[in-house]
């Protein structure tokens, strides 16, 4: 395989989807994008993104496992992002607002958990005595290698994820912006956080087959943050940041397709990429009001006299 | 288990390891007690594409990991003072490392001759590798590192306690900041080589919060983790000398994350946490 990239990009659009492993890999890709900006958007509101990306992490040995296996490694990534979500909503105090981080001895915690889960993949790694490709793309993502049947699991997983965020959506988004006011109001609110979890674990899992386990801040972050940035409103921030995490998706699976250069530099890339230019025109729109604002306050004023 | 002992590969990977590790568990629990555990997080990131950049512009390994990681370090510790949020940092250490793939990509395909083996190096460590030569200069640099964190480790162990009351009597806590995370950044340099970028935070986390956990007195946990990580590396290269399926890199974090789950389970009540809120 030896694509030429061209400047009609039609015709590297049609070249690349003649292949099949691209059109499975750009169908879970858009599938995985567009859960991902979804659940991602309530994770950056709920200030729980150390959570996502340590679940992400867990996903590694889970994978990994599972090429030892001889399973598709989507199953080790979901089985063990769930499982570590469930295990990690099982075994934390009720009075906690949810989330990892923040004190001094939970962030300990949440370090030697992601440095233990990393090396128990490397051990399975090791026990599968695979090629070393195997190890950096189960770590930093590939776009080769998704079959229909991972297609297909991934569907799932998304309506499942979705499905679930539905139900518990409006209660959430109470839990999220005002804990104390919901609990007041008889929302459930360990139960909210408690599935949210799951619900984080599911999108973590699916992320991860895109960009590998360490780079999930790409999708599950970046493009939920950017939306931020842009609207505050709940709706049109999801849509937003589903929009750009599936653009960045495609657009850096074109990139790896037409470069050397793996999936997970060029998402991660577009991913921050996105964000920096969020963030610079959220800036700018605030100066240029800043600027605005004494001027308009002055004609008010001339007007009043 | 004696014959371990006449290897020469065993006997530097014990050096280097226990001089690693006594330096991880020193810094590393300040870096628990202060709540910067991320930052070692964010500087095992920036390790490895130190090294990966080193290795493409044709430099010593070492010379990328230590520029890289001690350069962060001072701008995280110059940063510290005004609160960033975590998604915008998050989000740059997680590029960083997007970058570092890129860079090994890069060494790989252009490279002549190189070693295919030196992505899983960096990112695991490969403690069974390291030359008598690398073992030298971990000794010197661990030693280095350790006689710069007596100095500050006073004024430093004050500052964490009660920053307001050590800025009001004196002490340069911003000073203090950057070279306590410029020391952390040395720190993962030197252990990526023993235990890999990716794991470095785990020895740095677990020793030190196992102390943590079982003695209230600041002192008396800071040389208890240092113990408790020198054990680590010992148990642990013992570990994969007896079993060789087990890679050294796992049977080190395993033991180190035991030790953790151990104090867990047996740790009194009354540990230095609880104790610093009760003065704090």
């Amino acid at each position: 395989m030896n694509p030429q990239f061209s400047w009609d990009l039609i015709a590297d659009v049609q070249q690349m989807l003649s292949y099949p492993f691209m059109v499975n890999a750009v169908r879970a890709g858009g599938i995985v994008a567009g859960v991902a900006g979804v659940v991602g958007w309530m994770m950056v509101l709920r200030r729980e993104s150390f959570a996502g990306h340590t679940l992400a992490v867990i996903g590694f040995p889970g994978a990994a496992a599972a090429a030892w296996l001889g399973v598709a490694t989507g199953y080790g990534y979901f089985a063990a992002c769930v499982g570590a979500a469930v295990a990690i909503a099982l075994l934390s105090p009720p009075t906690r607002p949810g989330g990892l981080g923040g004190f001094a001895e939970e962030s300990a915690v949440i370090g030697t958990v992601q440095a233990f889960a990393l090396a128990t993949g490397l051990l399975f790694v090791s026990l599968y005595h695979g090629f070393l490709s195997d190890l950096t793309n189960l770590l930093f993502g590939t776009i080769a290698g998704v079959s229909s049947r991972q297609v297909a699991l991934v569907l799932v997983a998304a309506v499942v994820c979705l499905g679930l965020l539905a139900v518990i959506g409006r209660p959430l988004l109470f839990t999220s912006i005002d804990p104390v006011a919901a609990a007041a109001h008889g929302v459930p609110t360990q139960l909210v956080a408690t599935v949210f979890l799951v619900v984080l674990g599911i999108a973590a899992a699916a992320a991860s087959q895109v960009t590998g386990s360490l780079l999930v801040f790409a999708l599950l972050v970046a493009p939920p943050a950017a939306a931020q940035q842009l609207t505050a409103r709940p709706g049109l921030g999801i849509a937003l940041s589903a929009l750009i995490a599936v653009a960045v998706t495609w657009i850096g699976m074109g990139c790896a397709f037409f470069s050397p250069y793996p999936i997970g530099f060029w998402v991660s890339s577009f991913g921050y990429g996105s964000y920096l230019l969020a963030v610079g025109y959220r800036a700018g729109l605030e100066r240029a009001r800043r600027r605005a604002g004494p001027r308009q306050a002055q004609v008010s004023q001339m007007a009043t006299t | 288990m004696m014959a371990m002992l006449h290897h020469a590969f065993i006997i530097h990977a014990l050096i280097a390891g226990t001089a690693v590790a006594l330096l991880c568990g020193l810094a590393g629990y300040f870096l628990v007690l202060r709540g910067q555990v991320f930052a070692g997080d964010a500087l095992g990131h920036v390790a490895y594409t130190g090294a990966m950049a080193a290795l493409v512009a044709g430099l010593d390994l070492r010379a990328g990991l230590f520029a890289a990681t001690i350069v962060t370090g001072l701008g995280l510790g110059a940063g510290s003072g005004k609160r960033s949020d975590d998604v915008a940092i998050g989000s740059f250490f997680s590029w960083v490392l997007g970058l570092g793939v890129l860079l090994l990509t890069y060494y790989t395909t252009h490279g002549s001759g190189n070693n295919g083996t030196a992505n899983v190096n960096v990112l695991f460590g490969s403690i069974f590798g390291i030359s008598e030569h690398a073992t030298v200069i971990a000794v010197a640099v661990s030693a280095a590192a350790g006689l710069v964190l007596f100095a500050i480790a006073r004024p430093l162990l004050f500052a964490t306690i009660d920053p307001a009351v050590a800025a009001a009597a004196g002490v340069r806590t911003r000073l203090l900041d950057a070279l306590f995370l410029a020391l952390i950044g040395a720190t993962v340099a030197e252990a990526t080589q023993i235990i890999g970028a990716l794991l470095v935070l785990g020895l740095l986390a677990a020793p030190a919060a196992a102390a943590a956990r079982l003695v209230s007195r600041p002192w008396h946990g800071f040389w208890l983790s240092a113990a408790l990580a020198a054990a680590a590396i010992w148990i642990g290269v013992s570990l994969a000398y007896a079993i060789p399926a087990a890679p050294a890199s796992f049977t080190i974090m395993s033991t180190a994350a035991a030790i953790y789950l151990l104090t867990g389970l047996l740790g009194g009540r009354e540990h230095v946490f609880r104790a610093g809120a009760a003065v704090g």
